[in-house]
């Protein structure tokens, strides 16, 4: 019975998993291959994309075009249910009302979590990455290094399959051979990016996005992922045949219902759950460790949603990978004799160093694009191409005025239409309506390139995340209040993105509409917005700096495990999925490891 | 929809906020959006496989005059030609009517808008022409709308009937390109699964200069 319910569930597990996200989903695929007995608790509803996704929707079927609502905050289809910046009964507090200070937290309550919806955009950290410090004598180093996590990008990238290609550029690491699938085939709009930014020095290569260009091959990657356990090789193979290779449309947010993207739904549960070695409770959400008299976590205490009863659960590791915010409030809320300011926070550090992306956008008309042929660019539904931050040598010398870079993501084409599409384009038109307005919609559908910037924040003292004194939600469990404050690095490197951004459209002969932004705090979305937000249970050097070892493992709770983006401790400009699931790979094998030599 | 089409809907709709909770003066807790005007909208987990219909999760509210109007004036600005049929031929009255009576804070936003506008397009019609705007001759139509129809162009006190008309020609334009016809309008050829993406044509890319 692997969906269980509080009283199907078994006495005791090896490990609890709380969360089914990139980070409990690889936790728990990686535990069970290896024999491990685990538990899920993940706090949303069950979820199954087979059987739910709408993959050929079109907007006119859905109530108002599809657009976003604060029910649906990324459109209609978008897989995401029960979530978003607001989940009702589950308030949060913002220390200030402030455009500055101002914190978006998004949260998804479904199995799967947020790799539902994701952009499926899957960058290695590089070297500097893990040691930003040292570089440039700010924020923190990793206590590990690119080496250590090398061989688990490769894993992960085999596992979920991961599109893209190999350029050698600095601090943008190879994978190992065999590792990637192709890239897709770039649009026209990204052919003309590519030709006008390189006339400015900025690089343009294929993007990496986990969507299946191709079929896995499950006769030769099982083995290698899995070497001497040939149970788990059969159950990888059997898992990866499961899965389609990209049909070429549809948009990824919605989820996919043949499993060629990743999706903790589609790619790590099904091969866990055919172990036979993982239960799952859906519903089940949980509110505190527990902690036994040898000072060890004993379990946790969960509320049942479907029936509002708190119940618990007892496992020899607990992991908590609730996504970083979320598991914070965990441990904040899970206060003892022994820890009187929340579990593993003897430093203090538990919420602190909350980190976002640094987002600014700007869209470009393109006279080029006019008037193109019919053409069908749903692709692998965008980042065939991305630029990788290129100005490393300059930023070094001081020459930039912010010390850490940026990515850029930028997308056009032909795509299906919606509620925008062809909307507040009177800069363009004039203002036409009539026969007229029909001959420019057509005129100019499909013209447009968007470029989004996607930067590294510095962790600061000032942006974190503590329990509220006075807040509870629906069933009385205290919640989050954010503190949030950018740098001036981080506004510099987003008039920075703007500026690059105008000169590639201008290069390319385009208008942007309306001008870029100059000022840099203008530029900059709210923290939060870009839900790339990591931190709060950082890995460190010491018990004293740091909330994890190397690790993800908590100083104060040896058998306590952090493998969501908390343990961030420094959030590159790669976006921050992939480096979860490599992270939480390699604390899974840590603590097979120790289980096995009973120190567990 | 993904991040990039939400944010250019947030930009085009000129609501930076709304999407991202309610805005308040004081720092206080940030609770779910609650329903407006006794309709909690179509909840957090509405069922994505169904086909859904204007009015099936709240009710329309023009009336049977203002629904006149608004084909009328939607026809002015996506009328039929030899290409494809007129906006009020494809449901865009439906559509503008659910979006109007919708209870989320964009389309409470735009209904006093839409319904000031429309009041004073009868106004002007009646002033100018003794009758109702949808009973106007081309010419009568033409008078009114070439002078609101770009914001930018518009005399000091047509700015606000401008900025309606500028929303009115968005929603309109937002209903007509999500219908089938209008998709087939654009040329709009994807959403149908493919074995291979190949990317453009190479003579199309020769014929651009690109590599």
């Amino acid at each position: 019975m692997p969906f269980v319910t509080p009283k199907s569930q078994q006495r005791a597990y090896d490990v609890i998993v709380v969360g089914s996200g990139a980070g409990g989903g690889q936790s728990a695929y990686t535990l069970c291959m290896d024999g491990a007995r685990v538990l899920m608790l993940e706090a949303g509803r069950h979820y199954a994309p087979e059987t739910e996704t709408p993959m050929f929707q079109t907007p006119d079927m859905a109530p108002l075009a599809g657009v976003s609502t604060p029910q649906k905050p990324f459109g209609f289809y978008d897989a995401t249910a029960d979530g978003g910046w607001t989940v009702p009964g589950e308030p949060y507090v913002r220390a200030t009302e402030e455009q500055a200070g101002r914190f978006e937290w998004w949260r998804a309550r479904m199995l799967g979590g947020r790799t539902n919806h994701w952009g499926r955009i899957s960058l290695r950290n590089g070297p500097y990455d893990f040691k930003p410090r040292s570089r440039d004598g700010l924020g923190f180093d990793w206590p590990i290094g690119y080496e250590d996590v090398a061989p688990y990008y490769d894993k992960v990238e085999l596992l979920v399959g991961v599109y893209g290609s190999n350029e050698g550029l600095e601090n943008t690491p190879n994978s190992s051979p065999g590792c990637l699938l192709p890239p897709p085939a770039p649009l026209v709009s990204d052919y003309l990016v590519r030709q006008r930014a390189r006339h400015l020095g900025i690089p343009v290569i294929p993007g990496h996005r986990a969507v299946l260009t191709r079929a896995q091959d499950f006769k030769r990657v099982p083995a290698l992922l899995h070497p001497g356990n040939t149970k788990a090789q059969k159950i990888l193979a059997e898992a990866m045949r499961a899965r389609s290779p990209c049909l070429w449309a549809t948009p990824c947010g919605r989820g996919c219902a043949i499993r060629a993207n990743y999706q903790s739904t589609t790619v790590h549960l099904p091969p866990a759950l055919a172990t036979g070695n993982l239960d799952i409770a859906t519903d089940a959400m949980v509110y505190e460790v527990t902690l036994g008299r040898d000072g060890r976590a004993s379990g946790v205490s969960f509320i049942d949603r479907k029936t509002g009863t708190h119940q618990q659960a007892a496992a020899r590791v607990v992991i908590l990978a609730a996504s970083a915010c979320e598991t914070v409030r965990i441990l904040l809320n899970s206060k003892s004799a022994q820890f009187p300011h929340g579990l593993a926070n003897s430093s203090g550090k538990v919420g602190r160093y909350l980190m976002d992306t640094v987002g600014s956008t700007v869209t470009g008309q393109v006279p080029l694009l006019e008037s193109l042929p019919p053409l069908n660019e749903d692709a692998a539904d965008g980042h065939q191409l991305y630029v990788p931050w290129w100005l490393y040598r300059e930023q070094l010398a001081g020459k930039l005025g912010f010390a850490r870079g940026y990515h850029i993501e930028f997308g056009g084409g032909r795509r299906m239409p919606g509620f925008a599409t062809m909307q507040g384009i009177e800069w363009l038109t004039g203002g036409s309506y009539g026969r007229k307005f029909k001959e420019d919609a057509r005129r100019y559908y499909g013209s447009f390139v968007g470029f989004d910037g996607r930067g590294e924040m510095i962790p600061n003292e000032s942006s974190y995340c503590e329990i509220d004194p006075s807040v509870k939600d629906e069933w009385g469990i205290p919640v989050l209040r954010f503190h949030w404050r950018w740098s001036e690095h981080e506004r510099r490197q987003a008039a920075h993105m703007q500026r690059t951004f105008g000169d590639i459209i201008e290069a390319m002969g385009g208008r942007t509409h309306p001008a870029v932004e100059r000022d840099g705090a203008k530029a900059i979305a709210p923290g939060g917005s870009i839900i790339h937000e990591v931190g709060g249970g950082i890995m460190g050097a010491d018990a004293r700096s740091s909330v994890t070892n190397a690790w993800s493992q908590t100083w104060d709770v040896p058998n306590l495990y952090l493998t969501d983006g908390a343990v961030f401790a420094s959030n590159a400009d790669k976006n921050p999925t992939l480096t979860i699931m490599a992270l939480a790979w390699r604390a899974s094998d840590h603590i097979l490891e120790r289980m096995r030599r009973k120190e567990l | 929809m993904d991040r990039r089409t939400t944010i250019q809907w947030v930009l085009a709709a000129g609501a930076a906020s709304s999407l991202l909770g309610p805005r308040t003066s004081q720092a206080g807790p940030v609770t779910a959006w609650r329903g407006a005007s006794g309709s909690q909208g179509y909840g957090t987990d509405p069922n994505l496989l169904k086909v859904y219909r204007p009015g099936d999760f709240w009710p329309l509210t023009l009336t049977a005059a203002q629904r006149r109007l608004a084909g009328v004036l939607a026809d002015l600005i996506i009328p039929a030609d030899d290409q494809s049929p007129s906006a009020s031929a494809v449901g865009v009255v439906d559509f503008i009517d659910e979006w109007v009576s919708a209870p989320y804070p964009d389309n409470q936003r735009d209904r006093p808008i839409v319904l000031r506008g429309f009041a004073w397009l009868d106004a002007q019609a009646q002033r100018r022409f003794h009758k109702d705007f949808a009973a106007l001759d081309a010419a009568g139509h033409k008078a009114i709308c070439d002078e609101i129809c770009d914001p930018a162009r518009a005399a000091a006190g047509r700015r606000d009937a401008a900025r309606f008309f500028a929303l009115y020609r968005d929603l309109t334009a937002g209903g007509f390109y999500t219908t089938p016809v209008g998709r087939k309008d654009l040329k709009y050829i994807g959403n149908v699964p493919r074995a291979n993406f190949d990317g453009p044509p190479a003579e199309l890319l020769s014929k651009l200069n690109l590599p």
